[in-house]
């Protein structure tokens, strides 16, 4: 099959009130652009009943509400979007500068990781952190990014059994991907370090930072930096930078 | 403003308006009412908005009273002993709360959720736009956590006069779950058409380690075509998942916004309060319904919804004189067998 044509999507009933628009099975870029160009082009003009949108890796799930929406109708809409060029042009996101601390006592799992993969918790960081990374989607928890891009000599799997909780605002390596971690939580991933920014702020007027899409560098900063921005961050400031696409 | 106070509560009762829309592309679990349709009804039956934020009560029960001013409320959902001072209520029922009078609500013979809807609507800080508990991210309600005794629950504005007292007449509440519709899929492919079948025929048994956020189900083992890991994608409510090991995993109001595990069949809108009610250790199958015959349901409820819910008068035959007595239906009235 020509790369020009891409292969139709596939439509899943998730119940009678939600549909999934599945472009393919597999974590790829390209998969996550047509899912994102979809995403973009209902954002922009919902159809009527149309409650939520959720992008994740291969596929746009729609929420909707049947009694408003017919199902047909809905899967015309999806179509005809796909059908419209200017409609499925990937969105472009903006690039993110994110502060995140390696050192102990935030890179909890550094050490232990690079010793898995054969590097020193110091190579480790700095191959992290030389990473350019895609904001693939949201899941799990408020704020949980999953990030694809990781550099391939960080893939490792997940841990057989997942580790005591971490610290808020944990950035992760696990299963050839990275994610950052507002929560506190148990998880099978590795902790590689800690950003100072809030991902998930409720009383500030962007409760969330990044749009699926997006691109993401980290910065590493010592302890001491991560001290005075996490003071900012918690009071409201956003210590992230970004630059428009 | 007028409140509600809890007096005592037990472990699970929170509050839950329609659910946090809007943010689960950012990762936020909808939460909102186990029982979609009794929490609508309860709160339908005082003129409110079917969304508006009311008090979910677990099998753990609850006891509240009106602070200042009398509060119109409406219970609604599984078949809980309801009791006002002592003296016995119907499961579903609109009642005038005196300031001082206790509403009591406890476990009966059915069901796991019952909710008390106040006219007006609860008034917390909403979070995200919404004040539906969720208790692992410790978001809306109280302090994102359980109630517990002591606390007072501000009472909005009511929209319009409450109908009187009464009991509300709701046949759609009787909802037997032996058998629970659903639509196949969205990964019902990971499956052959052999094990779909031993899916649908179940027996299921409802697992004691259910909560807000999944219902277990025990019974036959199911086997994977295709392997039981997929890249995460969206998960509806009643979305049923199955893990490696077989044993599927009915996805609840808590669920997590995304999920890494193929999803046989989703349970159909209608029926998502029909399974939230079952007691742990009810016997279920399942029966695979066309898109169109879900739609059906929820319009079947949506109708009921939007005309006024039917609340008939309490016979007063049903109450003792000691009852009556202590709601002063007559000033001046004199207990002529209790000299002062």
């Amino acid at each position: 099959m020509s790369e020009a044509v891409p292969a139709a999507p596939t439509f899943l009933d998730a119940g009678e009130s939600a549909l999934v628009v599945e472009f393919g099975r597999s974590v790829d870029p390209a998969l996550s652009d047509r899912v994102l160009a979809l995403d973009a082009a209902l954002a922009v003009d919902p159809p009527e009943g149309l409650r939520e949108l959720v992008p994740t890796y291969r596929s746009l799930m729609i929420h909707y509400d049947p009694l408003r929406l017919d199902r047909a109708r809905l899967v015309a809409r999806v179509e005809a979007a796909l059908a419209s060029p200017s409609q499925v042009a990937a969105r472009s996101g903006a690039l993110w500068t994110l502060p995140c601390c390696y050192a102990p006592p935030h890179g909890e799992d550094l050490a232990e990781m690079a010793g898995l993969l054969g590097l020193t918790a110091d190579r480790a960081a700095e191959l992290h952190a030389a990473g350019r990374y895609r904001v693939y989607m949201y899941g799990f928890s408020p704020g949980f990014t999953y990030l694809g891009g990781l550099p391939e000599p960080l893939a490792i799997s997940r841990r057989a059994r997942p580790r005591p909780p971490h610290d808020s605002q944990a950035v992760l390596v696990g299963g050839g991907l990275c994610a950052v971690a507002h929560f506190a939580m148990p998880t099978g991933w590795y902790v590689v370090g800690r950003t100072p920014e809030r991902l998930y702020a409720p009383e500030r007027s962007s409760a969330f930072l990044f749009e699926p899409g997006d691109q993401l560098a980290f910065e590493p900063i010592d302890a001491e930096t991560f001290t005075a921005l996490e003071a900012r961050a918690q009071s409201g400031e956003i210590v992230a930078r970004k630059e428009p696409a | 403003m007028t409140a509600l106070r809890i007096l005592s509560t037990g472990p699970g009762v929170t509050v839950q308006d329609g659910g946090r829309h809007g943010y689960l592309r950012y990762g936020v679990t909808v939460a909102g009412p186990m029982d979609p349709l009794a929490h609508a009804i309860a709160n339908r039956a005082l003129g409110n908005a079917a969304g508006s934020a009311a008090i979910e009560v677990s099998p753990g029960g609850v006891e509240l009273t009106a602070e200042d001013q009398p509060v119109a409320l409406a219970v609604a959902g599984g078949g809980f002993r309801v009791t006002l001072d002592g003296e016995a209520l119907p499961a579903n029922t609109v009642v005038l709360l005196e300031p001082g009078a206790a509403l009591r609500l406890r476990a009966g013979d059915a069901g796991m959720w019952s909710y008390v809807a106040v006219a007006g609507g609860l008034a917390l800080p909403p979070v995200l736009g919404s004040q539906s508990t969720h208790l692992r991210t410790g978001m809306g309600g109280i302090g994102g956590r359980m109630l517990r005794s002591g606390d007072r629950l501000p009472v909005g504005a009511a929209a319009g006069p409450v109908a009187g007292a009464g009991e509300i007449i709701a046949p759609l509440l009787d909802r037997p779950a032996d058998i629970i519709r659903v639509l196949p899929g969205p990964q019902n492919d990971y499956f052959d058409a052999e094990m779909f079948a031993a899916f649908l025929a179940g027996p299921w048994r409802i697992s004691e380690r259910g909560d807000r956020m999944a219902c277990f189900l025990e019974g036959p083992t199911l086997s994977h075509r295709l392997g039981f890991n997929i890249p995460s994608d969206g998960v509806a409510m009643g979305a049923i998942q199955v893990p490696g090991e077989g044993q599927p995993i009915v996805l609840m109001a808590d669920r997590q916004s995304t999920g890494g595990y193929p999803k046989i069949a989703t349970v159909i809108g209608a029926d998502l309060g029909r399974l939230a009610q079952a007691r742990p250790g009810t016997q279920i199958t399942f029966r695979s319904v066309s898109h169109a015959e879900a739609v059906r349901a929820l319009a079947e409820e949506r109708t009921f919804l939007a005309g006024p819910i039917p609340v008939e008068p309490l016979r007063r035959s049903a109450f003792s004189a000691d009852f009556l007595l202590a709601r002063n239906l007559v000033d001046g009235w004199i207990d002529g067998l209790r000299p002062d």
